[in-house]
């Protein structure tokens, strides 16, 4: 089943992936990663990853702490040597290469910016040795602090910034070799929430205007949903899913991607033909291959859910409508986030979004009951067990 | 499918790092400083450990003459064993001896005569048998014809066999055991005391509003400055048999465990005081706020807050006051008088007696304490480590007058007590003749009308500080950035961590002695160091290894451990970054590795005491034999002289480290 998910294929198909599928008439892969395991003693970090970029694509590595992906970074960068498979960049095997023979700029959560030189001497740094002129290195280190915005600085020493400017200062020196590879480990972590907002676009425009192959690790959702071209999911050492960011949201492939990114309502199920029943409910939804009777895992996002107002779809007329009650109601500023409980539903609780739009429509209070429709092509079906 | 997978690494061997010059260069380094740590500590002490079980004696069935008469007619052969037998002219509690025994092989001769015209055969009945023809060793079973003259200076040599025999010897013998009780007990009531004033003193400052505490801070280092002689000297001075107070003690004698106690707890305050301090300094006052809100008493808070939270800081600080007292040469030396240590018997066994054998067991026995101190203080500090990483509130005193006045009082005592030490000192330096012409001159200090090298030794002295300042920091900090900052090769460096740490637990005595032992062999290729400054330095840089080792450790972990991986991404090697980041932040710390350095090689006696030669007599060996050689004023001088040098050093560093502190550090103002 992976295996499906690994080629691109997400189970449920759908027009996004057809459109990024790694096909064929796109460019070779600029880094090939190629069966890569790392051990710890009896534990397995990373397990069977294969993974293909192309040149000039953002890939971020989510997943959550311990997931493996710090790990497949470094061992990327030849900073913790995988234990077997193969990495390949730009056709040239890296695979036991030293860090220093690799080909990549890297920035770390903590900047690692050298606190004892100037900000020009830091990004410096990595021209030196290389034969050229002083004159050339000073003018590559303004039109660096010109490119991350900060012109006037050169002069000052990594502590007389803020973290937001010691990151872009961090990150100048990475790309001043210009590298082939962009390693960015976690890069806004230790920024404050606007910050990291501000500076996630900022990079993400530089990475553009550059055109340099990045791979970003991050935790953070929502930063992976913003930047990348491609998310690459992981959990326990393996790869959940890859693919762009509305494919990952929309079709997670695995029970734990609909889980990690996002929010999801999950019940236990029962598949049927082209249908999934929950409690005494049956609701269609799109074409599965589970034998009838499978015990299943039915997952919904809450603003996938539709409200109408209560009655006005008859019963039956759609199949995926049931009748609620609201038991609690909680303002999110740009949305409702309510709990919803019905005969149809057991003793189970649905969690669903609307918009302020909709519960003003339709006087959405607690205690009101209402119809909502779960639309047959938002169900999202997982195996159960395991 | 993917379960399948997630089963089982394919088989196949993992996959290595390409090394690059970098790493090679780093990993060579590393092998240096590790050979050089093995060189100048761990094969010294192994073989001195297998001194410990050697035992030496004469086996004279090794040994086969035959005699000729007037004419040159040849009789039978005859073993050593057999004319023993007939003639006992040895008796068989004479053939034990050391490995530097010889038997004169005329002994199993009793009508020898050099004149007589009788001509003598020697021979080895094995191949290992070894006697001196005059100075020349020879060895196997090939007869030697010698004539009477030449055989007059055959010498047998004993064999060596192994076992506990010198361990049986020492426990049989009171005078040599009795000092295991002597030296334990010394060290324990010195640790005892000395934690306690320690403590009261660290207490009244980090925990008072009292006034001068800068000056308190300052008197509680002189003792770190001076050669643990000098309390010796000085306590003389006050108490010995002209002593100006010797009234004061009822009878009593300094010379023997009184002067022994008070002079460590001279010596070994300053290191009790730091430990304890930075215990209590890292204390949080929020447990206090805590306690107060509880309407917990003064007292209570005392018992239940501030002790547990110094209980560390106060065991570390016990073992090593322990360490230090017990493995103490110098002072037991001086003012020991019959009481005998541990420390000194090395000293008589293989000074006095020239028995190594012996001393290597001394030795060996005042490793074990001193070891199970180290491991003890090791774990230690590992927790204390653990609850300083905790995110605190530091403590802040409020002005309490009585409290306040009790703690001055406490630090004035102390204060007066070490300053007393230290001016008696000094004005031993300076008196005339005491107790007879007590004016003031500086006659003391031509010390080149005494024995013990005279001025030369002072410079040796001085020599010798600053190249092991220079060359130890050097080494010292290369070799921890090589453990701190290199990937793989981890039992590489679990071992070279190990030989770093190793040099804590081993007394100077035994240092020293195990570096006879190792570089005084003529088979060994650096016997050519033997005598020479360079051993003197080596064995220094050896001695206080551990303490900068762990400095230079705690430094190098501040700084960012993605910096190499920054570099190295850059294709910059390591070494520029080394140059131009990591010694520019850590240069605080490694002034402070020299300075450290430099002032313990002004001080210290116990290594070095077996290892200078007459052109490498050193200032503190000269204390030594002066006060030795009865010349205690003399000695008192020169001991100041290493005060005046060390403070003076002090006093630069400081000026030094604000200096290049100022134009490097710039980056630490904001």
């Amino acid at each position: 089943m992976r295996h499906e998910t690994l080629a691109g294929q997400p189970r449920i198909p759908t027009e996004v992936s057809a459109m990024t599928a790694a096909s064929p008439n796109v460019k070779p892969a600029y880094l090939r990663i190629a069966n890569v395991w790392k051990a710890f003693g009896e534990f397995h970090a990373l397990k069977d990853i294969s993974l293909d970029i192309s040149e000039g694509e953002f890939v971020c590595f989510l997943g959550p702490s311990g997931c493996g992906k710090t790990t497949l970074l470094r061992a990327i960068a030849g900073l913790d040597l995988q234990t077997r498979g193969s990495i390949q960049q730009g056709g040239r095997d890296v695979s036991t290469l030293p860090p220093s023979q690799r080909d990549y700029g890297i920035v770390f959560q903590s900047y690692a910016l050298f606190p004892n030189l100037t900000i020009a001497k830091n990004i410096a740094f990595g021209l030196e040795n290389t034969k050229r002129p002083r004159a050339e290195i000073e003018a590559r280190v303004t039109e660096l602090l010109k490119l991350v915005g900060l012109p006037d600085q050169g002069n000052k020493y990594p502590a007389q910034l803020s973290g937001g400017q010691q990151q872009r200062i961090a990150l100048a020196r990475a790309i001043a070799i210009s590298p082939g590879l962009l390693l960015l480990d976690e890069p806004l972590s230790a920024l404050d929430a606007k910050v990291r907002t501000h500076l996630r676009h900022e990079i993400k425009e530089l990475q553009r205007k550059l055109g340099v192959t990045t791979i970003m690790v991050t935790h953070d959702q929502e930063e992976a949903l913003s930047m990348a071209d491609r998310i690459v999911v992981m959990n326990h050492g393996v790869i959940e899913q890859i693919g762009t960011p509305t494919e990952i949201y929309r079709h997670p492939a695995t029970l734990f991607v609909a889980d990690f990114i996002g929010e999801a309502n999950k019940f236990a199920a029962r598949a049927s033909n082209n249908a999934v029943g929950i409690g005494a409910a049956s609701f269609s939804c799109a074409a599965h291959d589970f034998d009838d009777g499978t015990p299943v895992i039915a997952a919904i996002r809450p603003e996938d859910i539709i409200p109408h107002a209560s009655g006005s779809l008859a019963n039956g007329a759609t199949a995926n409508a049931i009748d609620v009650t609201i038991s609690e109601m909680e303002f999110l500023g740009s949305f409702w986030r309510t709990r919803l409980h019905g005969h149809a539903l057991g003793n189970e609780t649905l969690i669903a979004d609307f918009s302020i739009n909709a519960a003003r429509r339709l006087s959405l209070v607690q205690g009101v009951a209402l119809t909502v429709e779960l639309p047959a092509e938002r169900l999202l079906i997982y195996p159960r067990g395991a | 499918m993917a379960m399948a997978l997630d089963s089982a690494l394919p088989v196949g061997r993992s996959l290595r790092l390409r090394l690059d010059r970098d790493e090679l260069i780093k990993r060579g380094l590393m092998v240096v400083i590790a050979l050089y740590l093995v060189v100048g500590l761990a094969a010294p002490l192994a073989i001195m450990l297998s001194k410990s079980f050697s035992t030496y004696s004469f086996n004279l069935a090794n040994f086969e003459f035959q005699v000729s008469d007037k004419d040159g007619n040849w009789g039978q052969p005859v073993t050593a064993a057999a004319l023993n037998e007939k003639l006992d002219a040895v008796p068989p509690a004479k053939l034990a001896t050391n490995s530097d025994g010889r038997l004169q092989a005329t002994s199993f001769f009793p009508d020898f005569s050099f004149r007589s015209p009788v001509k003598y055969k020697i021979r080895g009945t094995t191949s290992d048998a070894t006697y001196l023809v005059g100075l020349k060793p020879q060895t196997g079973t090939e007869w030697q014809e010698l004539t009477s003259n030449d055989f007059r200076r055959v010498m047998l040599r004993p064999s060596r066999a192994l076992g506990l025999e010198n361990y049986a010897a020492y426990f049989s013998t009171p005078t040599l055991f009795r000092s295991i009780e002597n030296s334990v007990f010394i060290a324990l009531v010195s640790t005892i005391i000395t934690v306690g004033l320690a403590f009261g003193f660290a207490y009244a400052l980090n925990r008072s509003c009292m006034r001068f505490k800068g000056v308190f801070k300052l008197v509680a280092m002189v003792p770190i400055l001076v050669p643990s002689l000098l309390p010796g000297i000085a306590l003389i001075y006050l108490f010995g048999n002209q002593g100006m107070l010797k009234d004061l003690l009822m009878g009593a004698s300094i010379y023997g465990p009184l002067g022994i106690v008070v002079g460590s707890i001279f010596f070994a305050f300053p290191h009790a005081m730091i430990i304890i301090s930075t215990a209590l300094a890292i204390s949080d006052q929020r447990h206090y706020e805590a306690a107060a809100s509880l309407r917990a008493s003064r007292w209570r808070t005392f018992w239940t807050v501030t002790i547990p939270g110094a209980r560390y800081g106060l065991i570390s600080a016990a073992f090593v006051v322990f360490t230090l007292v017990i493995t103490d040469f110098g002072l037991p030396k001086v003012i020991g008088g019959q009481y005998n240590v541990l420390a000194v018997d090395i000293y008589k066994q293989v000074i006095g007696q020239q028995n190594f054998e012996m001393g290597a067991v001394v030795s060996v026995i005042l490793l074990v304490p001193a070891i199970a101190a180290f491991i003890v203080d090791r774990m230690v500090t590992k927790k204390q480590v653990a609850l300083l990483s905790a995110r605190s509130v530091p403590y802040q005193p409020k002005p309490n007058r009585g409290f306040d006045t009790l703690c001055l009082a406490w630090c004035s005592l102390i204060a007066v007590f070490i300053l007393g030490i230290m001016a008696t000192s000094q004005f031993a330096a300076l008196v005339k003749l005491w107790p007879y012409d007590l004016s003031l001159g500086l006659k003391h200090f031509a010390f080149d009308r005494m024995d013990g090298g005279g001025w030369g030794s002072y410079y040796n002295s001085i020599r010798l500080a600053a190249l092991t300042a220079v060359i130890g920091t050097v080494i010292i900090f290369v070799g921890a950035y090589m453990v701190e900052k290199t990937d793989g090769f981890r039992a590489g460096r679990t071992a070279f961590q190990f030989l770093a740490m190793l040099p804590m637990a081993v007394p100077g005595m035994v240092l020293g002695l195990a570096y006879i032992f190792f570089f005084n062999d003529p088979a060994n290729p650096l016997h050519a160091i033997y005598g020479t400054m360079t051993i003197l330095v080596v064995c220094t840089i050896t001695h206080f290894y551990t303490v900068g080792h762990l400095t230079a450790l705690t430094a190098l972990k501040q700084i960012d451990q993605e910096f190499e991986p920054v570099a190295a991404s850059l294709k910059q090697p390591f070494y520029k970054l080394f140059a131009r980041v990591t010694v520019p932040v850590c240069l605080p710390a490694i002034l402070d590795i020299s300075i450290y350095i430099f002032v313990n090689a002004m001080t210290t006696v116990s290594a070095v005491v077996f290892l200078y030669s007459k052109d490498t007599t050193l200032a503190s060996v000269a204390v030594l034999n002066m006060d030795d050689a009865g010349d205690v004023a003399p000695a008192a001088a020169m001991a100041m002289m290493i005060f005046y040098t060390n403070a003076a050093a002090r006093l630069i560093h400081l000026f030094l480290s604000r200096v290049l502190i100022k134009r490097t550090q710039a980056w630490r103002m904001r």
